[in-house]
Order: C-alpha cells, then structure tokens, then sequence
C-alpha cells in the first residue's frame, strides 16, 4: 500500500510501512568498491562478529582499476586477501559497480540494496531500492545482514510530453536538478513517472535514478513495466518472474508536473550540478578535455551516438575525447558493432572500463586552467584533478558535437530533425 | 570550550576532503589535509574542542566517509548546521561524529566566536556575544549510536534489533 517506497518496505518488512517510519530490514545485496571496501574491513573487523551471508557481499574494483599508484595497489591487495579470508566469490573488476550489478542480475524489481557508493539510487530504475551508505555501514551489514532506515516521504516527478529531436534523457534531467536544486529532494523518495518516463527505453531512464543522488535524494524511483521485464530478461542475466511493485493509492508530498516538449539540450556549468543552462548560452565555450562515459552515460547506447555523429569526422587537435565504456560487455558490443574504430579513427582515446575520470584517480585529470565537457553526474571543484580546472556536464551527444568544435557545440547540427 | 569555524551552504564532501587525499583512511592523515582547498588556515590551527559551523546541505556529495573522518580527525568537537545531506549526516552518528541541527546558532555565530556545547541538551552557547541556542533533538535509536560512541561499538556489545527495541 501506499508509494513505491512504502510498497517495497512493506513487502520487506512483512507488515505495511508508512513514510515517517524506522525500520531495520533484510537487505538483499550490499555492494562496495575498491575505493570504499578498505574501511568497510576496519569497521567489521572492529565489530569482531562473522560475516552473516556472504551471497549478500559484492565487491567490484572500478575506480581505481587497474591500480593508478602504490597506494591503491596495496589497499587492493588487501581487499583481495580479505575475499580470499572470508570465502567472497561475487568480485567483479569488468566495469562500474552499478552497471556491473545491473548486467550480472542483481537489480530485480523490489529488491533492497545498499551501495558504498552515492550513486546506488541508480537502481531505483528497476524498481528496486538502492541507496548510498558510509562504509562503515557496509561493514555493519557485512555482519548484521540488515541496515536501518527511515522510511522516506516521496515526491512524485510526472513527465509528459515528447523531446525535440536532439534533446535526451539527460537533458530532461539535468533541467530537473536546475529546477529543483541540490537539496531540492534531500532525504525524499524521488518517483520517476508519467508518459515521456513510459516511452523511455531502459538505458534513457536509468539517468533519472541516477541522478536523483545529485537533488540529495534517499532514492530515485521508476515503476517496473513491460520494457523494464523485457530489458531484464534480455540485456542482462536477471530471470523472472519479477515482483511488479506499483505504488497504490499513494500519498505524494509533492507533485512536480513537467512537459519535456520545450526543453532544448541543457548544461550544467561549473561549480554545480544545479548551475544549468541552456547549452546555447555557453556554446562557444572553449573545451580541452571531453570525457563520454560514467555510471550515467557510459552505455552502448550513449557510445552509439556519440560515434554517430563522430563518424568520418576528426576531434578538435587540443581537445582530447575520452571514450570510457561503463563496462566490458559495452566495450565487446562497440567493438563488434565498430564504433571503436569510429572513435579511433576520429582521434578518440578509449579509456579503461570503469569510472575512469569521472572521479579524478586516473584517466584523464584535468590540469589548473583546463575545462571539461563530460556526460559525468557531478561537477564539484576539484573532482577531475586540479581545483582550479572546470568541469560542464551535459549529454554524450552534445560531448561529440563539442569535441569536433573544441567548444561547446549543440549536437543538433549533426542529427536530422 | 572552542573557536567557532563558518562554512557556506551546500559544503560538499570533496571541499571537505578532495577525492585524491581519500586513499588513507587514518584520521589523523586526513586531518592534515581537511578543508585545504576552501580554508587552508583550518588544519594547521585548529584546536581540540573547536566547533564546525555549516548552513543547508551540509556534507552533501559523496558517500565517502573520510569526510567526517577527517573532520573528526582534527579534534573538532562536532558540527552545528541549518541541514544535513543524507549521507554525511549518517556517516558521522555511524562513526561518533555529534553533529547538532540548529538555524538559529547557525544565523547568530560568526567567525572566531567561543562556542560551548553540551551534547547531552543540545544547548549552545556563544560566550562571545552571551546569546544560548537550543539545538533539535535527534531521535532514540540516533542517541543509542551517539551515546555508544558510533555504530560500531555500539555492535561490539549489542544486537542490531536492538537499536529500535
């Protein structure tokens, strides 16, 4: 009864769950990374209970993989020796944590995840709950097998309209976090719905999720319908049949009523994410590093239209074009499909799978005085490197259009109307 | 006893610690860098029992926890702001961190001012300009944690059904 989120915790919990409420449920997958496992270890050796289920243990190596310096080699070093220690054979290095749990199945309609990581919200795309918690939590339910939490109200985001040609999910969204602010949504269960959402292809809607960590939400959610089962049972090695959660009769503390039909393609501008802009008024802004990939926009589909409009065309000289597949299976996919020789041929470097630049380890650091155009979530100062660089977010195709020009371009140039 | 420091709203987590300096996870390693890019002056003057003063959002961005670690780090006693971002404001009660919500302390403190705070009430006083500010109170199961010094010693000697029985 009630929201998404009340109907997952309900389900959960095994009695009705009404927002305002604590609760300590089982979680079913408790995820961390290279980057926030080694303090994850502290915490549970510290407890000095044994871990309770390790089916419930992921681990995945994606920030800092391969390891860029001494320090990450021997903190990895030490996270394989703890897996090793305590039996954990869900290790996975092939790609970014949330693009990893989603193809290896572990994201199923009404599921709990907790994610040493901010952008476990991401899930919430399936209709499961997926939240971002402190390693030291992750260690706690390493041990406990559960995590508390307060039962989020939900604020409903319904999106009618269709886009202008040109203009993608990540606009729409970055239009939201423009409107809404970076605490617009703080400790809220975001809901995703309405007819642009139910016409959006899996890949499309997973941004909304995604994002809704950067508008301070507790998670982003997105009804599970046909398109989410047949995404599932097909683009990953998830098999139903699935819990098809549906909020019913809901309470929302606020509804946001949105037509996409005039949104043209949006940027967020240094220093912050909810600095948007219509891209036409920074266009001409000049780029030096342009970086497609991330947990947001590292997809087949978003390398797919980047090299659309790469094809048979050059990067600008001084702007270098990193492409970073969000995960191998991508990468396999682009390689057979030849959008690798595309970005090569166009002067493209492919980074290594895995969160790449995004979080300014490896990959294409951003030196004082530099300014990126990336399809990241998040432009904090300082995220890419060098605190005196800036970091403009928007969508991969407007990252091409930019890379060709060496500045801020609108795509729509080079996509038919 | 301790010196106030005021931080703006929307304090993100890689202006309380950048991402590079996250790869120790010794606070006192931390410390040594905490808020270097925004108020360099911190790290190398704090004093134990100082006192963090933030507006809205503060601590919002990653889920990293070296944040308040580094915080906690420096010996600040705790943290007084408008708001919270999610995350951090669980990342610091999980590792001991107090923190205490208060817009009213928060509008009234400025710089430099000799703040006193009893954790216990959640009273604030500003012994530099003589005012008193109450902070709200945080629910149960949060001061089982905050009174166990952290969820992990809280663990060492209870179950976890425990926090809300």
């Amino acid at each position: 009864m009630g929201t998404l989120i009340e109907e997952i915790f309900s389900r959960k919990a095994g009695r009705p769950v009404k927002a305002g409420e604590i609760v300590l449920l089982d979680v079913d997958h408790i995820m961390s990374h290279d980057n926030t496992t080694p303090l994850a270890i502290k915490a549970f050796r510290e407890i000095g209970k044994p871990i309770l289920d390790k089916n419930k243990i992921v681990i995945h190596f994606d920030h800092a993989y391969p390891a860029p310096n001494l320090m990450a080699a021997e903190a990895q070093k030490k996270i394989v020796d703890f897996m090793k220690e305590q039996g954990i054979t869900q290790f996975y290095h092939q790609g970014i944590c949330h693009q990893v749990l989603i193809e290896e199945g572990y994201i199923l309609p009404g599921r709990v995840l907790i994610g040493g990581d901010s952008h476990s919200n991401t899930y919430g795309a399936f209709g499961a709950f997926g939240t971002g918690l402190g390693s030291t939590e992750i260690g706690v339910a390493w041990a406990a097998g559960k995590a508390w939490f307060r039962t989020p109200e939900t604020i409903l985001i319904n999106l009618s309209g269709q886009a202008k040609p040109g203009v993608f999910a990540k606009d729409v969204m970055l239009y939201i976090a423009g409107m809404m602010g970076m605490d617009g949504a703080t400790y809220k269960s975001v809901e995703f719905a309405g007819s642009y959402i139910d016409n959006l292809p899996m890949h499309e809607r997973i941004i909304f999720p995604n994002m809704s960590t950067e508008i301070g939400a507790k998670c982003g959610l997105i009804a599970p319908d046909e398109v989410t089962v047949k995404f599932l049972e097909t683009q990953t090695k998830a098999r139903g049949p699935f819990e098809m959660i549906k909020a019913i009769d809901p309470h929302y503390e606020q509804i946001i009523e949105i037509d996409v039909t005039n949104i043209v393609p949006q940027v967020a501008c240094h220093p912050d994410v909810d600095h948007v802009q219509d891209l036409d008024k920074v266009e001409g802004l000049e780029i030096d590093e342009v970086f497609i990939g991330t947990c947001t926009n590292g997809r087949y589909e978003d390398l797919e239209i980047a090299a659309q409009i790469l094809k048979g065309r050059q990067v600008n000289k001084f702007t270098r074009t990193i492409v970073t597949p969000a995960s191998v299976q991508i990468y396999d996919k682009a390689m057979k499909n030849g959008l690798i020789q595309i970005f090569h041929d166009a002067g493209c470097t492919i980074g290594v799978v895995g969160c790449g630049a995004c979080i300014g380890r490896h990959g294409g650091l951003l030196g004082p005085g530099e300014r990126a155009f990336t399809t990241m979530n998040r432009n904090f100062i300082g995220r890419m490197g060098s605190p005196q660089a800036e970091i403009y977010l928007g969508s991969p195709a407007a990252a091409a259009a930019t890379a060709i020009a060496g500045k801020i371009t609108d795509p729509r140039i080079y996509l038919e109307a | 006893m301790g010196k106030a420091w005021k931080f703006e709203d929307n304090l993100n987590t890689d202006e309380i610690i950048p991402a590079r300096y996250n790869i120790t996870i010794i606070p006192s390693e931390l410390a040594k860098n905490v808020f270097c890019e925004i108020k360099p002056e911190y790290a190398k003057t704090v004093q134990p029992g100082d006192v963090i003063v933030g507006g809205q959002n503060y601590g919002c961005g990653s889920s990293r926890e070296h944040a308040p670690i580094a915080i906690k780090g420096s010996g600040a006693k705790c943290i007084i702001a408008k708001s919270y971002a999610r995350i951090f404001f669980r990342n610091c009660i999980n590792i001991g961190l107090p923190i205490l919500e208060c817009a009213e302390a928060v509008a009234d403190i400025s710089e430099g001012d000799d703040i006193d705070v009893d954790l216990a009430t959640g009273q604030i006083t500003n012994r530099t300009n003589g005012h008193q500010y109450q902070a709200n109170a945080l629910p149960d199961f949060v001061l089982k944690i905050a009174d166990a010094g952290g969820i992990v010693n809280f663990l060492k000697t209870h179950d976890i059904q425990e926090l809300l029985t």
